[in-house]
């Protein structure tokens, strides 16, 4: 008996079959449905073509970004349970997490890690779609949408160096905060927004928190959200090499007659 | 059969063995990271006030007389013999600190209305049990160390 009869056997029963709202017969409709019916699966094609899913059509760059975010997701909400963006704490409670809580500096560095490799996987994401021309029309607006993801991810980045209250993190927040403050025109007042006052201090700390753990990963997670919609939207991906997928699949339709 | 049904990999090919331990690997570290993660949601260290702890000097407890300690939540209780014990201030019921009613001798429960003896016995209301007694001991100053890790049963009284 495989794997797969099993699932099929499963399907048929009733607590199932109203978990995932029918679907599950073999045909294309059912096949359809069973997409179309699933809150989580709805995101995604009906259909793709066998060679968009190629390891060589995207180096998987997009899926890596996404499962990084969400690891950085769930470290990042562990080592809230023993943070507090508070001057007295901060710093002692980053070293509790490194030196005192059970698996506390495994995750701390799953998430340091994550980050920076979310920033070099989320860079050479941008570079692949860069050379296999997929900022071309119609996919224009998702490359927008890319670059506001690439720069939430800088942001979350900057935002989170600020966060273990130690002299590498005050120092090379004083240096990103006197970047702001040359932005012409309004710099000083949005030097001083941006910290919540003159100088790196209790605001800045709690805005830096905020910012890190609430506003920006929301933004995130709504702008992935419609970059991966739009993926599907703009006629599937775009391969590294060979002829873009959507043309294919028109002219496949035509032939096919449907 | 159709053809996709050839294709699925069987476990006794190269590739279905691979991927089986590939899936293998994934499942150990998956459940590897959850130990971890359980492991770490229960602190190794609290900050939290010692259960043992200095009430100061017996001369400041008169005979016959019941003291609200209410930060570390006891009574002390030293009766008309000099005699002295340590009694949690907290209602047996639901965990409320309750308060003392000098004029009555009466201890009482501000959330459900219980009321307890002088001595932490119930007299109404809700709460199941009288109020429990800590170990006490007089230090070599003549100064009362209170341990609210030890209880002690009610015939407990520390004779000075």
């Amino acid at each position: 008996m495989t794997t797969n009869s099993i699932l099929e056997k499963l399907k048929t029963l009733q607590p199932i079959r109203s978990i995932y709202r029918g679907g599950g017969s073999a045909s294309n409709l059912g096949r359809s449905l069973t997409i179309f019916n699933n809150f989580f699966l709805h995101v995604l094609p009906v259909k793709v073509r066998r060679k968009s899913i190629d390891f060589g059509a995207t180096l998987y760059l997009g899926y890596v970004s996404f499962v990084l975010f969400g690891v950085l997701v769930i470290t990042g909400i562990l080592l809230m349970l023993y943070y507090r963006p508070a001057v007295p704490h901060a710093y002692h409670d980053m070293k509790d997490l490194t030196f005192v809580v059970s698996s506390g500096a495994f995750l701390r560095n799953m998430h340091r890690w994550s980050a920076h490799l979310m920033v070099v996987v989320v860079f050479l994401h941008m570079l692949r779609v860069f050379f296999a021309g997929a900022y071309k029309p119609p996919r224009e607006f998702n490359w927008v949408i890319g670059t506001l993801l690439l720069i939430m991810t800088l942001l979350l980045s900057y935002t989170g160096y600020l966060l273990p209250w130690d002299q590498l993190a005050y120092w090379a927040v004083n240096v990103g905060a006197n970047m702001v403050n040359a932005t012409p025109f309004m710099g000083p007042k949005l030097k001083f927004v941006l910290l919540g006052g003159h100088g790196i201090g209790e605001n800045a700390l709690v805005r830096f928190y905020v910012l890190h753990c609430v506003i920006i990963p929301i933004f995130a997670v709504i702008a992935i959200g419609v970059h991966f919609w739009r993926v599907r939207k703009d006629g599937g991906i775009r391969p590294l090499f060979g002829p873009d997928s959507d043309k294919v699949e028109s002219e496949a339709n035509q032939k096919e007659g449907d | 059969m159709d053809k996709k049904d050839d294709k699925e990999p069987k476990f006794h090919d190269r590739r279905g063995f691979l991927s089986a331990i590939g899936v293998g690997c994934l499942g150990a570290a998956c459940l590897g990271s959850g130990v971890l993660s359980i492991e770490y949601l229960s602190p190794n260290s609290v900050l939290e006030p010692s259960p043992r702890f200095n009430a100061g000097s017996l001369e400041k407890y008169a005979p016959g007389s019941v003291t609200e300690d209410l930060e570390h939540g006891i009574y002390l209780v030293r009766n008309r013999s000099g005699a002295i014990y340590a009694m949690s201030a907290v209602c047996t019921h639901l965990g409320c600190l309750t308060f003392y009613k000098q004029q009555e001798n009466i201890i009482a429960c501000p959330c459900h209305g219980s009321k307890f003896t002088g001595e932490g016995e119930v007299i109404q209301g809700p709460a199941p049990a009288p109020l429990p007694r800590y170990y006490v001991e007089l230090n070599e100053r003549s100064q009362l160390i209170v341990d609210k890790s030890q209880l002690v049963d009610d015939s407990f009284l520390l004779k000075v």
